[in-house]
C-alpha cells in the first residue's frame, strides 16, 4: 500500500475516525456530505492539521509528525489557490525549486506540465486572468510537478461552472490514470466519484458508512445518504428466500434469494404507477399516495408514501398528465421482482 | 482623486450647511492651510540655489536622507518579523503586544530620546557594557540619529505590515508549505510578495516619519552639524539664530517631502491594499 492511514481527530462534539489504505496508481474517492470530516481527513494527511490518534504512513514512510514540505504529498484546492503574484508557469515551477531544482531546469519542467494539462499558451499569464477550468489544470499540473507520492484532491471540480466541469472532469481522469502514485479525491458530487475513483468511501458524521468500487456502492447503497446519492430507493428487511420482510412493514417478493438481514434496493424509473390496483404478473403491488412531484431529466420523479415507505418514482411527463398526478393523488405502485437487487446489510 | 462625499443623486440636493457648523469648519481649514500656503509664498525663492548650497544645508538635507533610509532598513528588518508574529492568531499576550509596540505613536518624541539614553546611553543599561566593551557609544553619532528615528518610526512600518499580514489569505502558505517548501522559502517567496503593497505602504510612512523626526533625535543625539544635525534640526537652528530665510527654505523643501509621501500612498499603494 502507498498510503496507509487511521486518522483520528477530535473536536469538540465531533469527531473522525477513519482508516484509510490506497495502492500505488490508485485513486480513492472521499464521498459525503458537507462537514462529514472528507476535508479534515485530507488535511491531516497533506500535513496541515495535526491528528489526536492514529498514524499516516506514505510509501512505507511513517510521516505522522513531519510538516507538510517534507511528506512528498501533491494538494489540488478547490479554489485553486494559485500564487496570485507568480505567473502560471512559476507556479508549476514553485514545487521543483523548492526542492532544490535549479530555477532554468524547474522552469523547463514546469513548461512540459502545462503542455500536458492543455495551458501551455497560458504559461505567462496571472491566475487572476485564467477562467477558472484553466486556473485549475495549473492547479493540478503544480501539484503533479513536485512528482508528490501522494495527490490529494478537495473538491476540485466544486468551483467550476457546469460546462467546464465537463472537460476537466475528463481531463483530470486522464491524467489521474497515468499517475503512478496513490490519489485521494474528496468529493460531495457522487458523479464526480463515479467516473475519478478506482474505489469510493463513503463517509458520514467522520466515520466510513460504505466502501466499495463506483459499480458496487451505486448498485448496492448502504445508507439513504448513500442511495439518495446515487438516485436509488433503498429498503432494510429480513430476507427468507425470495421474500423479503420491510421493516415498518410490508413485503417484496424478489428475484434472487437470499437470508437474513438485507437491504433492497432498486431504481426509481423501475417503479410502475397505476391509477388503480393492476391486475397480471407483478408481484410487488402497493398502495399510496404522493407527496411531491418535480422534474428530474427529462421525467418527472414523484416521491410516494407507500404506507409509511417513501419510494421514489421516475415517470414521464406524459404519463403524469394522463393520470393527473399531483400531491395527494392515490396511486398504485408496482415494480418487478427482478429489479429488485437484495444483498445482506 | 475620488471625492469622499459625493452629492446625492436625487432628492432636493445635498442641502446648505447651517452656519454654526460652517463657519468653524471653514476656520478649521484655514488654520490648516494657511500656514502652508504662508510657508510657500514667503520663501526666498530667488536665493534658493545659493542658500540650499550653502555647506549647512546641504550637508542637513544629506544626513537627514541618509539617516531615514538607514533608519527605514532598520525598522524593514526588526519590523517585518515582529508584524509576522503580532499577526499569528495563536500567539499568547497579542494584544499587550500590540500595546506596547504603539506606545511610540503616541510618546512624546523628548520621552523616547531620554528612554533611549537611560538604555543606550553611556552610563545605560546596554550602553555601558557596550561602551567598555567596544569604545562606542550611540549618543551624538549619526548612528545614534538612525536609532532615534528607527524607534518613533517603527510603529508605523509594523502596524502596516500586521495589518496586510492580518488582511492576507495564510492557506497560500499552507499551498506552498504542501510543494516542499521550507519556512524560509514560503516567508520569502509567498507570504512576502503577497503582503508587499502593505510593506511598501508601511515604509513610505517610516521613512516620512523617520525624515521629520525632531524631539528624540535632540535628545538622544545632540544637534551636531555634519552628524547629528538633522533637516529638523537645522530648521530649528536657523529660525532660532542668523538665518530665518534658509529656515522657511528649509520647511518648504520638507514641506514638498510630505506632499509627495502623501500622493504616493494615495495613488500607488493605499488604494490597492
Amino acid at each position: 500500500m502507498t498510503v496507509d492511514a487511521r486518522i483520528v481527530v477530535h473536536r469538540s462534539g465531533w469527531s473522525l475516525d477513519l482508516e484509510l489504505a490506497v495502492g500505488a496508481g490508485e485513486v480513492v474517492a472521499l464521498l459525503g456530505p458537507n462537514g462529514a470530516g472528507k476535508t479534515t481527513a485530507l488535511r491531516v494527511l497533506a500535513g496541515l492539521q495535526p491528528l489526536d490518534a492514529g498514524h499516516v504512513v506514505i510509501a512505507g514512510e511513517t510521516v505522522t509528525d513531519l510538516p507538510s514540505a517534507r511528506r512528498s504529498v501533491g494538494v489540488v484546492f478547490q479554489d485553486h489557490l494559485l500564487f496570485p503574484h507568480l505567473s502560471a508557469l512559476e507556479n508549476v515551477a514553485f514545487g521543483p525549486r523548492a526542492r532544490g531544482v535549479p530555477a532554468a531546469v524547474a522552469r523547463r519542467t514546469a513548461r512540459e506540465w502545462l503542455d500536458r494539462v492543455g495551458v501551455g499558451e497560458h504559461a505567462a499569464a496571472r491566475p487572476r486572468t485564467l477562467s477558472g477550468g484553466q486556473a485549475q489544470r495549473v492547479a493540478l499540473a503544480r501539484a503533479l510537478a513536485a512528482e508528490p507520492r501522494l495527490l490529494l484532491l478537495d473538491e476540485p471540480l466544486a468551483a467550476l461552472d457546469a460546462r467546464t466541469r465537463l472537460t476537466v472532469r475528463s481531463d483530470l481522469r486522464r491524467h489521474l490514470a497515468s499517475f503512478g502514485g496513490a490519489a485521494v479525491l474528496v468529493t460531495h458530487d457522487p458523479f464526480d466519484a463515479m467516473v475519478l475513483a478506482d474505489r469510493i468511501v463513503v463517509v458520514e458524521d467522520g466515520a466510513e458508512v460504505q466502501t466499495g468500487t463506483p459499480a458496487e456502492v451505486s448498485r448496492r447503497p448502504r445508507t439513504e445518504y448513500v442511495a439518495r446519492l446515487v438516485g436509488l430507493n433503498l429498503l432494510r428487511g429480513v430476507a427468507t428466500g425470495h421474500h423479503v420482510d420491510v421493516d415498518g412493514g410490508g413485503e417484496l417478493v424478489t428475484a434472487d434469494s437470499a437470508f437474513g438481514p438485507v437491504y433492497a434496493a432498486f431504481r426509481p424509473a423501475a417503479v410502475s404507477v397505476y391509477p388503480e390496483r393492476p391486475a397480471g404478473s407483478p408481484r410487488n403491488v402497493w398502495p399510496g399516495r404522493v407527496t411531491t412531484a418535480e422534474p428530474h431529466g427529462d421525467a418527472v420523479r414523484i416521491q410516494v408514501d407507500a404506507a409509511g415507505l417513501p419510494v421514489l418514482v421516475d415517470c414521464t411527463t406524459a404519463a403524469v398528465a394522463e393520470l393527473g398526478l399531483g400531491p395527494g393523488s392515490p396511486v398504485w405502485l408496482s415494480v418487478k421482482a427482478s429489479e429488485i437487487e437484495v444483498y445482506p446489510s | 482623486m475620488r471625492p469622499l462625499l459625493r452629492a446625492r443623486p436625487t432628492g432636493g440636493g445635498p442641502g446648505r450647511a447651517p452656519a454654526f457648523l460652517a463657519v468653524p469648519a471653514v476656520l478649521a481649514l484655514a488654520f490648516l492651510v494657511l500656514p502652508l500656503a504662508g510657508l510657500v509664498l514667503r520663501a526666498p525663492w530667488r536665493e534658493a540655489p545659493e542658500l540650499l548650497a550653502g555647506a549647512g544645508v546641504g550637508q542637513a538635507l544629506r544626513l537627514s536622507l541618509l539617516t531615514a533610509s538607514a533608519a527605514t532598513v532598520v525598522c524593514l528588518l526588526l519590523g517585518i518579523p515582529l508584524a509576522w508574529l503580532l499577526a499569528r492568531p495563536d500567539l499568547p499576550g497579542r494584544s499587550a503586544l500590540r500595546a506596547l509596540v504603539t506606545v511610540p505613536l503616541v510618546l512624546p518624541p523628548v520621552v523616547g530620546g531620554v528612554a533611549l539614553f537611560t538604555v543606550l546611553g553611556r552610563t545605560g543599561l546596554i550602553g555601558r557594557p557596550l561602551y567598555e566593551l567596544t569604545g562606542f557609544a550611540f549618543p551624538f553619532t549619526t548612528a545614534g540619529v538612525v536609532l532615534a528615528e528607527a524607534f518613533v518610526a517603527l510603529p508605523f512600518l509594523v502596524l502596516a505590515v500586521e495589518g496586510a499580514l492580518r488582511a492576507a489569505d495564510r492557506r497560500y502558505e499552507e499551498a506552498a508549505a504542501t510543494l516542499g517548501a521550507s519556512q524560509w522559502t514560503v516567508f520569502r517567496r509567498v507570504t512576502l510578495p503577497l503582503v508587499a503593497p502593505g510593506v511598501a505602504a508601511g515604509a513610505v510612512l517610516c521613512w516620512a516619519r523617520a525624515l521629520g523626526e525632531f524631539g528624540a533625535t535632540i535628545t538622544f543625539a545632540g544637534n551636531f552639524p555634519g552628524s547629528t544635525q538633522t533637516m529638523p534640526l537645522a530648521v530649528y537652528q536657523a529660525l532660532e539664530g542668523a538665518d530665518p530665510r534658509a529656515a522657511v527654505l528649509l520647511s518648504v523643501l520638507l514641506l514638498g517631502v510630505s506632499v509627495a509621501v502623501l500622493g504616493l500612498l494615495r495613488d500607488q499603494w493605499v488604494n490597492r491594499l
